[in-house]
């Protein structure tokens, strides 16, 4: 018991004195994860905009892999990205295995799905006579598609967080591909893997609350977008 | 009357099966058609085929003379009409927002968009609502933004599907005043799909009767109300006695028909051992305690028992049975005074010239 209140006090001591260790943790963390999310929007709103708007035979199971996809295990990506970047491997030559590159590169395959799926629901479950509504307006394909994404633009946010919440969190890409080297591809759950195995309780709770805190703050909007109604 | 638009040889056909199939329809400019029948009839699929919102599957669509069909050309045409549906389907934003849309998918000008949204927001009195968004509006008032988002766009012609399919009474009332005025001040085209024959009634200069995906009878209101050419159109439009009978005797100016052993006279000319259907508005039959003491013009006077009484609001449906099946509608009032009850004798009149006649699945004639 004692080592946890000791390790809680601890870790208020670090968060409030602004540690600079765990402080470029978080930095490096969020920009990691931040600049994967901002990948995936692209991949993962675009294709999922598509494959929402268009008939296409197989269509069916274009749906249930990026479904499947939105669960797919991250130590498995991060083995294949380890496999493709390892000296000998078809991306060796590029050298960037363990390096804030390939982390950003197997967080960006992990939240790809998870963006595309959540912008494939929430734009298909529009009103389908919306569609019609904004063609008899006298829009083009373009401009339709337009006003759906901003007609859609709060699950699409959830979609954004989702992917954002699937990687900060998400430890075995990270590790196997960054390599948890400190002040260079340390993130805060490797840091928390690390300290913990260490016995440093008080900076893997500090660590730890900031995560919580993220979870916390991702939740809170999607609960706030979930809450909200549709327009007639 | 000029043609705005023309429909030759339309089809829509969905999973295999013909939903639509109009040889030949125009609707002419400044006109309001309704499209009226039920439910399954194929009125909301002949709108999306006429606004091309859904391909046809066959046939051609000519606006204002010009066949549209290319993707060009069907843009350029969905530019020039309004569609509204029964859902108000707005936008997730403010009512100036959504009414502005159909000027700012044309990219007008700031100034020209303002004073358009400002126009229609208030010929359809809903002003004050301006900035408010579109989530917090009611039922009647969604539908009015809708409304004006449609007559925004200045359309040259307006589609409008169930509009008023899911108000409460007094706002659809409200409502329709507004629509029919908007319409009657811009002169714009309308054609209107509606299951409701009274909404059709009072907005309409032609309407069209649709069943199985087919016009069965186009015509003004009061003969398609009056004239009907089938049973099923007899039925939709409210006629409630519908009977099959023999001509058996042709006399000057009239026939006799023989339903069920009784002799009905009808104003018309069709000759002997002609199969027809009669058709009987329920207004048109008046009903009294006994038959009248002095021969009167009435020919069809026909004492029966009274098998079912319905209150319908402001007047009151009588069933009555006197050698075959009949329906009269009387008011409140003279249902008290003549004392109707279920099971009481009454004797039912009505004029040899109120009777519509049909010949069975072919041309009718009053």
């Amino acid at each position: 018991m004692d080592i946890i209140v000791e390790g809680i006090r601890q870790a208020f001591i670090l968060l409030f004195t602004f540690d600079p260790e765990v402080l470029g943790i978080t930095w490096f963390s969020l920009k990691v994860s931040g600049t994967a999310t901002f990948i995936s929007l692209f991949l993962g709103m675009s294709v999922g905009t598509v494959v929402a708007l268009t008939q296409f035979p197989g269509r069916r199971l274009v749906v249930t892999l990026i479904n499947t996809g939105m669960g797919l295990p991250p130590v498995v990506v991060g083995l294949f990205v380890t496999i493709f970047l390892w000296r000998n491997g078809p991306f060796g030559i590029l050298e960037i295995l363990y390096t804030p590159t390939a982390m950003i590169i197997a967080q960006a395959i992990i939240a790809t799905p998870i963006v595309m799926g959540i912008s494939l629901a929430a734009i298909q479950h529009l009103p389908r006579k919306l569609r019609l509504q904004i063609l008899a307006l006298g829009a083009t394909r373009l401009q339709m598609t337009m006003i759906l994404i901003r007609e859609a633009r709060l699950p699409l946010l959830a979609a954004v967080m989702a992917g954002f919440g699937g990687v900060i969190s998400e430890v075995g890409a990270s590790i196997m591909v960054g390599g948890n080297i400190k002040g260079y591809t340390r993130v805060l759950t490797t840091a928390t893997v690390m300290e913990t195995s260490r016995g440093n309780f008080d900076i893997a709770i500090a660590l730890s609350i900031i995560l919580l805190l993220f979870a916390y703050l991702i939740n809170l909007v999607l609960t706030t977008i979930q809450q909200r109604e549709r327009p007639r | 009357m000029t043609t705005i638009l023309e429909a030759r040889n339309l089809k829509v056909i969905r999973g295999g099966s013909l939903l639509v199939d109009v040889p030949d329809l125009a609707i002419f400019e400044g006109e309001t058609l309704s499209l009226i029948g039920p439910n399954g009839a194929g009125k909301t699929t002949l709108l999306q085929a006429l606004s091309f919102l859904t391909k046809p599957s066959g046939g051609e669509i000519l606006f204002r003379g010009q066949a549209v069909g290319t993707n060009h050309r069907a843009l350029e045409y969905r530019r020039r009409l309004a569609m509204v549906f029964q859902e108000p389907l707005l936008f997730d934003t403010t009512v100036f927002e959504n009414v502005a849309s159909g000027p700012k998918i044309r990219r007008l000008g700031a100034e020209a968009i303002r004073k358009a949204v400002a126009e229609q927001l208030n010929r359809f009195g809903i002003s004050h609502l301006r900035d408010r968004s579109a989530r917090t509006l009611s039922g009647g008032e969604a539908q009015r933004t809708s409304l004006a988002r449609a007559f925004a766009i200045q359309p040259e012609i307006l589609f409008l599907d169930e509009p008023f399919a899911s108000l409460d009474p007094p706002t659809r009332e409200a409502i329709i005043v507004d629509l029919g005025k908007a319409i009657a001040e811009t002169g714009t085209t309308t054609a209107i799909a509606t299951h409701d024959r009274n909404e059709a009634l009072r907005l309409s200069d032609r309407i069209a009767m649709m069943d199985g995906g087919r016009i069965v009878q186009i015509g003004s209101p009061s003969d398609v109300m009056n004239r009907p050419v089938d049973e099923l159109v007899a039925a939709f439009v409210g006629i409630e006695t519908i009977l099959h009978g023999l001509v058996r005797e042709k006399q000057e100016g009239s026939i006799l028909v023989d339903v069920d052993g009784s002799e009905i006279e009808v104003a018309g000319d069709l000759e002997a051992g002609t199969s027809v259907i009669l058709c009987i508005r329920p207004e048109n039959v008046t009903l009294s305690l006994s038959p009248p003491a002095s021969p009167t013009s009435v020919r069809n006077v026909f004492p029966g028992r009274i098998r079912r009484i319905t209150p319908l609001g402001l007047v009151v449906k009588v069933e009555i049975a006197c050698g075959f099946p009949l329906v009269a509608y009387v008011t409140g009032n003279a249902a008290e005074d003549l004392n109707l009850r279920e099971g009481n004798e009454v004797t039912a009149q009505f004029k040899a010239t109120s009777i519509h006649l049909c010949q069975k699945k072919s041309a009718c004639k009053t």
